[in-house]
């Protein structure tokens, strides 16, 4: 990505703000914000019991927070004219995303070091590094984490395929549209009406189609019995749903190939394993890579087929990071631990992101 | 190649070998197709089952099978019961609604903020403190990154004191920022596409620049945020695992309904069934008459 240096529009601005203006504005920050934090000091102070009266929630602190926002907003223009009207384009996004991920985050830092669990009466109580400690001995968490290693590697099978398909729907066919749409419907679907369409119905061990198949061919069906065999099936519901996103970017960069190239490795005489193997897939590398990097990005988020499917079992096989922490809330109430494992994914998935995108970026560009 | 004559060695060679691949196109896109549409094939055609059907393995109605309402009724929606009260209709048109209003009212928030951080990203540079542009790109795109178990438990504590709990707004706000980075993925490579002179012209013409972005620049990117809005939308639809922390009775929406049906006594296979295809069926029809936008949304970051 390159930077322009400058706007890319560029606007011709004569701004004559006068300075009375440009204090209005800076006043309806400050004062909104003055606002924000006057209420929530209010607040604070009603529920740990030092001020009488003061409001159920922490809801006026909200509205405050929204009109201080809004406030914001208008300055850009009032102080800044025609530049602030510019800044506008970004800030509200930038607000929003700011005040959603940033302070849960932070807040979420604080709970990570705490025993909290909603059942006890006693509130969070800071507990230092225990919760570090409990995870360190926690089995369960490493066997979690152990998963997710697999279920990344499965995109490797997910992409194949993809590409498979792809090539198929670039060939020259009948019924393009038809095939296009039926291959896209199973990213439609929820994967909790997935994991009750395939994982509770389609394989229930006595009347399933599939079971049924199989003992029609000998086997007798067992599909969460066994570690490796339920983690395979998680694998095969999850790809079923997420292939066709891989496909469709994979397609639109078979689509945007340029024909001459291909047209002249077939005048050189390359037979089509070749010129696949030598033009296509080189190509094709940049668009592969950033399929493969979305489509983990998606794959590290893993939850719902496992909590709706197996719950985990059997004895934490199919367990992912996240379908493990829904658990310990969901049946333990213990929002403490669970924080503090949670944010240690996201630190570690940040560091394997971050390598990730190192260790590609050089196939991102195009070979000459 | 060997000149080709007809009913020359070389030319029937050419031509088996033509059929051969043919049939085996076809036959993996067959393949593939059926294993796209069995599982939803095998739903909607268990919802008319009764018990019998389900344990004899009838696959084909009114041949294998007589369909039956028996699944929809437990919906209170079969032709006998659309006309009276249902405690269960309304249960699940509810839900139904929740989902809508959830999944729309979200998507059209990401795609209005999405599309206006685009489109300043891609015309103007900014500086915010030590951000620049490609800073402030990477900041709204690394948010892809970020799991949603992260935020469960802060949202969960923030949101019980704000009295946000099991309420629409609350879940709207999430699924805003969930989508809203995919959007502004998809928004900024359109708005790379469009050139500046158009811009350019209008500003000339004595508009401002947002009267030329209003005016100019967003009928031409209407597709493009129609194919954000449709991804965010399915997105937004299937979305459980925010769902089933942070909504209970009133806000919950159709994916948290159809698993919390799962455990009760055994499975109640038709009606199950039943729900499972009134929950994907509205994204079935989204996906077969808007499939090409939602390719193209798709498209927009893979290829540049």
């Amino acid at each position: 990505m390159t930077a322009p240096e400058g706007d890319l529009l560029h606007t011709v601005t004569a701004d004559n703000i006068p300075e009375a203006r440009r204090r209005f504005g800076k006043a309806i920050v400050w004062g909104s914000a003055l606002l924000v934090v006057a209420l929530a000091v209010w607040q604070m102070a009603y529920e740990t019991g030092r001020v009488a009266s003061g409001f159920e929630t922490w809801r006026p602190v909200l509205y405050a927070y929204m009109l201080w926002a809004t406030a914001l907003c208008a300055a850009q223009v009032i102080v800044n004219g025609e530049k602030g009207k510019r800044t506008l384009f970004v800030l509200p996004a930038a607000l929003f995303v700011i005040s959603l991920v940033v302070f849960p985050l932070l807040f979420a830092l604080y709970i990570s070091f705490t025993d909290w669990n909603l059942a006890s009466p006693n509130g969070p109580q800071p507990n230092g590094w225990d919760n570090m400690r409990e995870m360190w001995n926690d089995g369960f968490y490493w066997n979690a984490l152990k998963n997710m290693v697999y279920y990344v590697l499965a995109v490797s099978v997910e992409y194949v395929i993809a590409f498979g398909l792809a090539l198929l729907l670039n060939a020259q066919i009948r019924a393009r549209k038809f095939f296009r749409v039926v291959f896209l419907l199973p990213l439609m679907l929820s994967p909790v009406a997935v994991s009750w369409m395939i994982g509770k119905s389609m394989l229930e061990i006595r009347f399933g189609p599939i079971s049924r198949v199989l003992r029609e061919m000998g086997v007798e069906p067992s599909f969460f019995g066994s570690p490796e065999i339920a983690r395979f099936w998680i694998m095969a519901m999850d790809a079923w749903t997420f292939i066709p996103f891989m496909m469709i970017m994979l397609l639109a960069g078979l689509q945007a190939l340029p024909r001459e190239v291909i047209e002249a490795s077939k005048v050189d005489g390359a037979t089509g394993w070749q010129s696949f193997r030598e033009v296509i897939f080189p190509l094709m590398l940049p668009v592969s890579v950033t399929a493969i990097v979305i489509r983990i990005i998606f794959k590290l988020k893993l939850a719902d087929i496992i909590i709706n499917v197996t719950s985990g079992g059997p004895g934490g096989a199919t367990d992912s990071v996240t379908s493990f922490i829904f658990r310990e809330y969901r049946d333990r109430s213990n929002v403490g631990y669970g924080t503090l494992l949670a944010m240690v994914y996201l630190v570690l998935i940040v560091i394997f992101v971050t390598l990730l995108l190192k260790v590609v970026s050089r196939w991102m560009e195009r070979p000459a | 190649m060997t000149a080709v004559f007809k009913d020359h060695d070389a030319d029937n060679r050419v031509k088996t070998k033509w059929w051969a691949s043919r049939i085996a196109i076809y036959a993996a896109l067959l393949t593939w197709a059926v294993i796209c549409l069995f599982p939803i094939f095998w739903t909607i055609t268990t919802s008319f089952k009764l018990a019998p059907d389900v344990m004899k393995g009838n696959l084909i109605p009114w041949v294998d099978f007589t369909p039956r309402w028996k699944g929809w009724e437990s919906l209170g929606l079969s032709p006998r019961l659309i006309g009276e009260v249902s405690t269960v209709r309304e249960e699940f048109l509810k839900r139904f609604w929740n989902s809508t209003i959830v999944s729309i009212s979200a998507s059209t928030l990401a795609v209005v903020m999405g599309s206006l951080a685009a489109y300043g990203l891609s015309r103007f540079s900014y500086r915010f403190g030590f951000m620049r542009n490609s800073d402030i790109s990477f900041f709204f795109l690394s948010q892809m990154i970020l799991p949603p178990v992260v935020l469960a438990l802060p949202f969960l504590v923030l949101y019980k004191s704000l009295a946000l709990l099991d309420s629409r707004v609350g879940l709207i706000l999430l699924y805003t920022l969930m989508v809203l980075p995919i959007v502004i993925w998809i928004m900024r490579d359109q708005f790379q596409g469009i050139p500046v002179e158009l811009e350019e012209a209008a500003l000339v013409d004595g508009l401002g620049i947002w009267g030329a972005f209003l005016q100019i620049v967003l009928p031409i990117a209407l597709p493009g945020m129609v194919a954000a809005f449709i991804l965010s939308l399915v997105l937004c639809w299937n979305e459980y695992f925010f769902a089933a922390l942070l909504t209970a009775t009133n806000a919950t929406t159709l994916p948290v309904m159809v698993a919390s049906q799962t455990g009760s006594q055994g499975i109640n296979w038709w009606s199950m069934a039943a729900l499972s295809s009134a929950a994907i069926l509205p994204l079935v029809i989204v996906a077969i008459f808007l499939e090409k936008y939602i390719i193209k949304g798709m498209a927009a970051g893979a290829v540049k």
